[in-house]
């Protein structure tokens, strides 16, 4: 880039964009932080759910049989320590009308209020990620206002090294984010469609109300071939028309803004994660447990099976189960272990992990 | 979300507290999960989409 040019990308940055503060809208960009599983998961396809990196959640319709694998990758480009890895494992050739598989982000309306969406204000918007995969697929990058059922969707094309992709949408003067704590936005990566969503003519140029046809028009299958590969990191959304450097945070800052919709409570690996203390009462342990930050709703709990192990004066042994929660909030839950005719009513006790146990809180949207 | 099942669970003083959900998919290890009564929480609002197709969530034990 000239020196002209750089200055003039400065003069539009400083016009345009929000330069102070946090830029980047996107949770866990650089895929840093997988609570779930650091591990690869093999076997996705069929069931939507988020397996790995956090907050990135795996979204499917119809019953395709393309299957892969996904993981937390160390192939990156230059400056970042992790990717998100798609490898296809099973192939779907035959697309049926209604499939889809998108990667995609939810946003709560509150956090999108400087958008000025459905205002005459309104900002543009700015998504640049970093990608490569085994071959030249083209996918569809779409924001989707779930408040007011408007869409616009944008392709690019991977090639088999990391590039930076920049793709600047339009504002949008109408329907406003509602400021609340529910889903209002998603960053959609559409990597299959059939026909009920690609059938129609890409709507790329300017939000509008959703036609399902035109939402992924023109994408390729990622399941078109078992040789496929996709690899994404370093994604930032941000007001303007200008892709700013990625926004890069610490581990610890990351970790903290996920655990506003996932929790993992894991133990050390040498069985000696202390959980929480509580009291016998009959014969179950009670216990409370507060969050580590507060969380954006009432969470669901969920605790490996037979994992917990109870400590108190008359009684240590495992096997427990985590198998009542009550009056869960945003910053703590009361849980109740499985009975055991051993534990002595009135006693205090500590729960702590066996060496496989686990219990997440999940508030995802 | 493909809800397999879903069941109530009663405190201590037999009150409904939470539900017990299973999904055909589950994660490693983790028999059931423990969801509760709140319009934001995703879990509940795929429940209550499952109830309203004509499924019932049974009796607490």
């Amino acid at each position: 880039m000239t020196k002209a040019a750089e200055l003039a990308k400065m003069g539009e940055v400083l016009t345009n964009s929000q330069i102070g503060g946090r830029r980047n809208i996107v949770y866990n960009g650089k895929m840093q932080v997988a609570q779930r599983s650091a591990s690869a998961v093999t076997g996705i396809g069929a069931t939507a759910g988020y397996f790995t990196c956090d907050r990135w959640v795996y979204s499917v319709a119809g019953s395709h049989a393309g299957r892969f694998t996904m993981s937390q990758s160390t192939d990156t480009p230059n400056g970042f320590s992790n990717s998100l890895k798609l490898d296809c494992t099973t192939a779907d050739t035959s697309i049926a009308a209604g499939e889809l598989a998108i990667i995609r982000q939810h946003y709560e309306g509150q956090d999108l209020q400087q958008i000025k969406k459905g205002t005459s204000d309104a900002e543009q918007l700015t998504v640049s990620f970093y990608v490569k995969a085994s071959s030249a697929l083209t996918f569809g990058l779409e924001l989707f206002d779930s408040d007011n059922d408007r869409q616009i969707t944008k392709l690019f094309t991977t090639t088999t090294s990391w590039v930076r992709h920049e793709i600047t949408f339009p504002a949008d003067t109408t329907g406003a984010f509602n400021n609340d704590n529910a889903r209002s936005l998603d960053l959609s990566f559409w990597i299959h469609a059939g026909s009920t969503y690609a059938g129609g003519t890409l709507n790329s140029t300017a939000f509008a109300s959703t036609t399902t046809a035109n939402r992924a028009a023109g994408i390729d299958s990622f399941f078109s071939s078992t040789d496929n590969e996709f690899f994404l990191t370093g994604v930032q959304m941000e007001l303007g028309s200008v892709a700013t450097p990625f926004e890069h945070r610490s581990f610890g800052e990351e970790l903290a803004l996920c655990q506003r919709y996932f929790q993992k409570y894991a133990d050390d690996g040498n069985g000696n994660g202390y959980f929480t203390n509580g009291m016998i009462t009959g014969t179950r342990l009670y216990g409370v447990i507060r969050w580590t930050t507060t969380m954006r709703a009432n969470p669901t709990v969920a605790g490996t099976s037979g994992d917990f192990n109870i400590q108190s004066s008359a009684h240590t042994g495992g096997g427990f189960s985590i198998d009542e929660t009550h009056n869960p909030s945003v910053d703590a839950v009361r849980l109740r272990t499985g009975s055991n005719s051993n534990l002595t009513n009135g006693q205090g006790a500590i729960l702590r992990f066996d060496a496989a146990g686990s219990l997440t809180a999940d508030s995802e949207l | 979300m493909d809800i397999k099942s879903a069941q109530y669970v009663q405190d201590e003083n037999s009150e409904n507290s939470c539900i017990k959900l299973v999904l055909n998919s589950m994660p490693n290890n983790v028999p059931y999960l423990l969801v509760p009564f709140s319009n934001d929480n995703r879990h509940y609002q795929a429940i209550l989409e499952w109830v309203a197709e004509g499924n019932t969530i049974a009796e607490a034990d």
